[in-house]
């Protein structure tokens, strides 16, 4: 086996293990959120199918499968098919660049060509790695301009369009927090950054001294990225019946809830490696590596829990923006606060760089 | 499939695909469809500048290009509604269109036949170097004077837009 076809073979592989996690943690996210969001509202939620309702995600995909698939009359087919499509393609372009373990040694009872082999445990280890990651996410903002669109009810088109404004505008704010962690490590690689994080718990970028203040605009920023509340306008069941997928059913329905939970795990997966020090342990030193490097993998984990976890909580707790608080908290309070960031941590790096 | 077969692979699908949305573009009669094509070329040519070896620009063109600026065009076009163009008339028209597309056609191959092409190489373009160009003192000034440029066209979109500040 050529070098070419063995490094395919493992490109392969990690493609089909990411894809499989994803689509697995997907279906336990919507179990999870049911419960979780219950519990927080003083309720049980799902405890039926199965035992503690584990089986509700079976249940729910047994029911999807077998519902009529509808296409509005008037609506533009080929687009109206496309787009859901072109967000769960936007979603899982994301996850490319995460890194989610370190190196992984294989054990050595493999065959030749694989044991003891050193496998880096993210699949595209970018030089632009978080530009890329930027340019993904606007192409998710396609989906749902298509979806909203393309179903020929004025509703749905109002919500797309919200929707895709919303997070193209906090996009800006994302991509400024992004910036000060680009000049703290010095490179656009999401390795680079995990590595700058290196030295346990206190040097982790969530910190006031590190990074804290791009943490909060990257918190605020993804959370409207994904549509969640307090920023889920597009989809608030009041306002637009449901929002840019009202026409939507069955399996594409699916789609664009798949689209939805992977966006949500790809930013917590993002923010984890920024912010919380990716797949390194919080004390230097203890379950750091070894085992085959699979502690970094169990710590990187732990970290995108916790997150999704905080995200679900948010939406337990917080009420809905209106359509202008959003808008107007975007533009005229997360940009400048996230600009003014910049010049303050760029001034700091040339002082502290003259010294 | 040595690297460089690999290479010339991928290329030529990019810039086929490239050429045939941006016909596409052109030659679609929904002003939604030509949207969506040029999306296509312009993913194509990230492609293709990310298989020259910057990478960087690659990302550029698409969170720029596909990421803000197609998204306003789609904006304006699902808002405004604009249904398909019908066919217009003007047989007199046609023929003066085609007269005139052979003489563009005709000065560019003789430009480009005069200018002496050759395959490029895969050039250093990442980050560093694009900031480097960028931020030295013979492009420094031009640089930060677009910037401005940029700044007053949006001043003056609000102007035009909003009824009263």
């Amino acid at each position: 086996m050529s070098p070419l076809v063995q490094e395919l073979v493992i490109a392969i592989v990690k493609v089909l293990v990411l894809i499989g996690v994803l689509l697995g943690v997907f279906s336990g996210m919507t179990y999870i959120e049911r419960r979780v969001l219950a519990f927080m509202q003083f309720r049980l939620g799902p405890n039926r199918t199965g035992p503690f309702g584990l089986l509700q995600p079976v249940a729910d995909g047994i029911k999807l499968f077998f519902k009529e698939e509808v296409i509005p009359k008037g609506a533009n087919a080929w687009v109206f098919v496309a787009a859901p499509a072109v967000s769960i393609l936007a979603a899982f372009l994301a996850i490319a660049v995460v890194p989610w373990g370190g190196t992984l040694t294989l054990p050595g009872f493999l065959p030749a060509w694989l044991a003891d082999r050193r496998i880096d445990l993210q699949l595209a280890n970018l030089d632009v790695g978080v530009l890329y990651l930027f340019a993904v996410t606007s192409l998710g903002v396609y989906g749902i301009v298509m979806a909203g669109w393309a179903a020929n009810n004025k509703y749905t088109l109002i919500g797309g369009l919200r929707s895709s404004a919303q997070m193209f505008s906090y996009e800006l704010a994302l991509g400024l927090s992004f910036v000060t962690l680009i000049m703290g490590a010095g490179s656009f690689r999401i390795g680079d950054i995990v590595a700058s994080q290196a030295g346990g718990f206190w040097r982790w970028n969530i910190w006031p001294w590190e990074q804290g203040f791009a943490f909060l605009f990257y918190i605020v920023a993804q959370t409207a990225e994904v549509n969640r509340t307090p920023f889920d306008l597009p989809e608030a069941e009041t306002e637009l019946v449901a929002g840019f997928h009202t026409e939507y059913s069955s399996m594409r329905f699916a789609l664009l809830q798949m689209a939805e939970y992977v966006n949500m795990i790809t930013a917590s997966a993002v923010g984890a490696s920024l912010f919380f020090g990716g797949w390194l342990s919080p004390f230097p030193g203890v379950l750091d590596s070894g085992f085959y490097g699979l502690f970094g993998v169990m710590w990187f984990v732990l970290k995108v829990a916790g997150f999704l976890f905080f995200f679900i909580w948010l939406r337990g707790t917080v009420p809905r923006f209106r359509y202008d608080q959003l808008m107007s908290f975007g533009w005229k309070v997360l940009v400048p606060l996230a600009t003014i960031n910049i010049m303050l941590v760029a001034a700091c790096t040339l002082w502290w760089n003259a010294k | 499939m040595t690297p460089e077969t690999l290479d010339a692979v991928v290329f030529y699908f990019f810039a086929a695909l490239a050429l045939v949305s941006a016909v596409g573009v052109v030659a679609q009669r929904n002003p939604i469809y030509s949207a969506f094509s040029l999306i296509v070329t312009m993913c194509s040519l990230s492609a293709i500048f990310g298989l020259f070896g910057s990478p960087f620009i690659a990302a550029l063109q698409v969170v720029v290009y596909a990421g803000a600026i197609m998204v306003l065009f789609l904006f304006v076009l699902m808002l405004l509604n604009v249904k398909t163009d019908e066919p217009h008339e003007g047989r007199g028209l046609r023929a003066v269109a085609v007269v005139l597309a052979v003489v563009l056609v005709a000065q560019v191959g003789s430009v480009l036949a005069g200018a002496g092409l050759r395959l490029a190489g895969s050039f250093d373009a990442g980050t560093r170097q694009v900031a480097r160009v960028l931020f030295e003192p013979r492009f420094a000034y031009a640089f930060e004077a677009t910037s401005v440029l940029i700044l007053a066209a949006l001043v003056g979109a609000v102007l035009l837009a909003k009824k009263d500040l």
